[in-house]
């Protein structure tokens, strides 16, 4: 056993007070009484009641589950074609300019890649609103969903795409058959982070946004800007428990598939 | 009986069966390699092949890594194209055919099973691509289970089976469609030694059973003289001898086949005289040689001669016959391996020479020890005559 020194005991606590108290501090007052943010009057939940009255507000929400539904599907898409294109075809001409190209929207500032997909829709004459939104949430959360795929297919053993079609089935039935089900995994992965990327981008979409839709993150930006109400701190407790949900879940199925893995295992050896 | 120079030869190892449609000319190749090249970028991995399969033929191509031999099964399953020369199957080219439309199957030497799906479901996988009804896979399927012996393992996934366990899936999985051929590629390599050696013997009957035509690509001589009805050494892309594995052995066509299968202690020397179907080869290593040989090198040429250990006497007496086939030196090192011993003797030239003898019995009085003056002898027909 580890010995717990003060120091460390004081390490953790500052640690996680500096990752969490700021959250835990606008849960608590999103069940604040009072209108005022920073002066706690007692509990109510009034504001989460309020908070399905503003129909600004789910309206936003409702844009922004839209668009991150789509973007996320079509950029797992391109994203895994794309992952596919560079690890099969190791030798095509160019292919360290793609797989740079697909990189660099990784750490090209998202005011830039607004930017530049802004000009582009005025210049072709897109009129800016929801598909512009989804174009843009696409182009940047594809080279996401292209990293988790390719990193998959490192690992992915290609000798079993040769037995299926050794066996008879065909290019396309291989992919669907065989492929697709052993990296589904990663492609799903590849489709949440690509969701929730969408789901909180307020730079890229404030670029790309136009009349109509507007994103919650938007919204609540531009409430926040004329002060902090409670409903915004009881939206963000909403945002907050939805991910803690979906990153708990996550790890639970993970966690247990492991757990199934290991009880196989033993079983096989067993016998 | 095989003929050799008018000298009627002694049957070489023992005959397996009475099996061997390579000696009739009037038996029709299965399988035929015509001139086949495959370059990848400079390297040449298969240079200017030919080579004949027979119908029901359980036959090995045997070579080092990076010989070619892998790449030569990849080409008959449809995974590799030749870059030149000709593949024919059963009478038809495979040139321009994919991997899915030939009927041959192939045991991948990592199994590549399907890790998402169970056993039944990798089993019947070829079948379902070809649509073969519902009732029909179920029941072939069944029938490959019990094949393999497999058939409480239906619906486990490949993780939760062992090594021997996935091995059988694999083979049952390529045997399903009952292909006209089944290419194994290193098919034992991932077994343990005991599992290996069942497993040989295994596959022997199985291909006896089912009567299909077995192409085995592999590293391992001892499984490839095992199991194959005939051998294909290979090296830098070319076949050095397609032979039956008795003859591999005994009658080695050169240097290299010699030195690949088995221990063999080669004596240079210059041919003295060749007739009536022996060789005269004063050797290096300071003694005479001859021998029965089918090779008649002309006098004076460079010749070298290749026995194995196992036809080599040692012995304290001096053996009749001296000076030929025999000479003296002294025990250099002695290897106690259980069911034989080997001893290396070092000649009076300094060659150190390889003898194994069985230990038929227990114990010996007065065994042969170390820095003992010994003579070493072998009959005339105890080995090969290598042109150089």
């Amino acid at each position: 056993m580890v010995r717990w020194s003060r120091f460390n005991i004081a390490s953790i606590v500052f640690g996680f007070a500096f990752l969490y108290l700021p959250i835990v501090l606008l849960v608590i007052f999103s069940f604040n009484e009072s209108k005022l943010v920073t002066v706690w009057a007692g509990f109510s939940t009034k504001w989460y009641v309020q908070l399905f009255h503003n129909q600004a507000l789910l309206d936003a929400a409702w844009v922004t589950v839209r668009v991150g539904l789509i973007s996320a599907t079509i950029a797992t898409v391109l994203g895994t074609l794309a992952a596919l294109a560079m690890t099969r075809y190791t030798r095509f001409r160019g292919r360290m300019l793609f797989s740079g190209m697909i990189y660099a929207p990784l750490v090209m500032p998202e005011v830039i890649t607004g930017l530049s997909l802004l000009l582009l829709f005025v210049a072709i004459g897109f009129d800016r609103g929801f598909w512009t939104l989804t174009l843009a949430h696409i182009t940047f959360t594809m080279c996401f969903v292209a990293v988790v795929v390719q990193s998959r297919l490192l690992s992915f053993d290609r000798s079993i795409e040769e037995a299926a079609m050794d066996l008879g089935a065909t290019p396309v039935a291989t992919f669907l058959q065989v492929t697709l089900p052993v990296i589904a995994p990663a492609v799903f992965s590849g489709w949440v982070l690509a969701f929730t990327l969408s789901l909180d981008d307020l730079v890229i979409s404030n670029f790309t946004s136009g009349p109509g839709a507007t994103t919650l993150p938007m919204r609540i930006y531009s409430q926040v800007r004329l002060g902090v109400t409670p409903e915004i701190n009881a939206v963000c407790t909403i945002l907050i428990g939805i991910v803690a949900l979906g990153v708990l879940i996550a790890s639970v199925v993970s966690r247990r598939r492991e757990l199934q893995r290991v009880k196989d295992e033993q079983a096989a050896f067993a016998h | 009986m095989r003929v050799i120079r008018g000298e009627t030869m002694k049957s070489l190892g023992s005959i397996r069966r009475s099996f061997a449609p390579w000696a009739d000319p009037t038996s029709v190749p299965f399988i035929v390699f015509r001139n086949v090249t495959k370059r990848f970028g400079d390297f040449v991995a298969v240079d200017d092949l030919s080579l004949n399969i027979y119908p029901r033929e359980f036959f090995a191509l045997l070579g080092a890594s990076g010989c070619g031999k892998s790449t030569l099964l990849r080409m008959l399953a449809g995974f590799e194209q030749p870059t030149s020369g000709e593949i024919i199957l059963d009478g038809q080219s495979l040139a321009g055919i994919p991997p899915y439309r030939r009927p041959v199957n192939m045991m991948f030497q990592s199994y590549a099973l399907f890790p998402h799906m169970t056993v039944e479901k990798n089993i019947a996988f070829g079948l379902k691509q070809d649509g073969m009804p519902k009732a029909d896979i179920a029941a072939r399927v069944e029938q490959m289970l019990k094949l393999v012996k497999l058939d409480k393992f239906a619906k486990r996934k490949p993780h939760q089976l062992s090594g021997g366990q996935r091995q059988r899936v694999a083979l049952a999985r390529s045997l399903a469609k009952r292909p006209k051929v089944l290419l194994l590629d290193e098919p034992l390599g991932a077994l343990d030694k005991k599992l290996r050696e069942e497993t040989q013997f295994e596959l022997m009957d199985l291909q006896q059973q089912l009567g299909l035509t077995f192409v085995v690509v592999t590293h391992d001589q001892e499984e490839a003289m095992t199991m194959a009805d005939r051998i294909a050494v290979m090296a830098h892309g070319k076949v050095v001898q397609v032979a039956t594995p008795a003859e591999i052995y005994e009658a080695p066509n050169s240097r290299f086949v010699a030195d690949f299968i088995g221990d063999v202690n080669i004596f240079d020397g210059t041919v003295s005289s060749a007739d009536n179907g022996r060789v005269q080869i004063e050797t290096e290593a300071g003694f005479a040689v001859r021998v029965v040989s089918a090779e008649q090198p002309a006098p004076g040429a460079k010749a070298g001669f290749a026995v194995r250990p196992e036809k080599i006497r040692v012995s304290r007496d001096q053996p009749a016959g001296v000076p030929l086939n025999a000479a003296q030196g002294e025990i250099w090192d002695i290897g106690y391996l259980g069911d034989m011993t080997v001893f290396h003797v070092k000649l009076k030239s300094g060659k150190v020479v390889k003898a194994s003898s069985l230990n038929a019995v227990r114990a010996v009085e007065d065994p042969i020890g170390y820095d003992q003056e010994v003579w070493i002898s072998f009959d005339e027909n105890a080995g090969v005559v290598l042109k150089d």
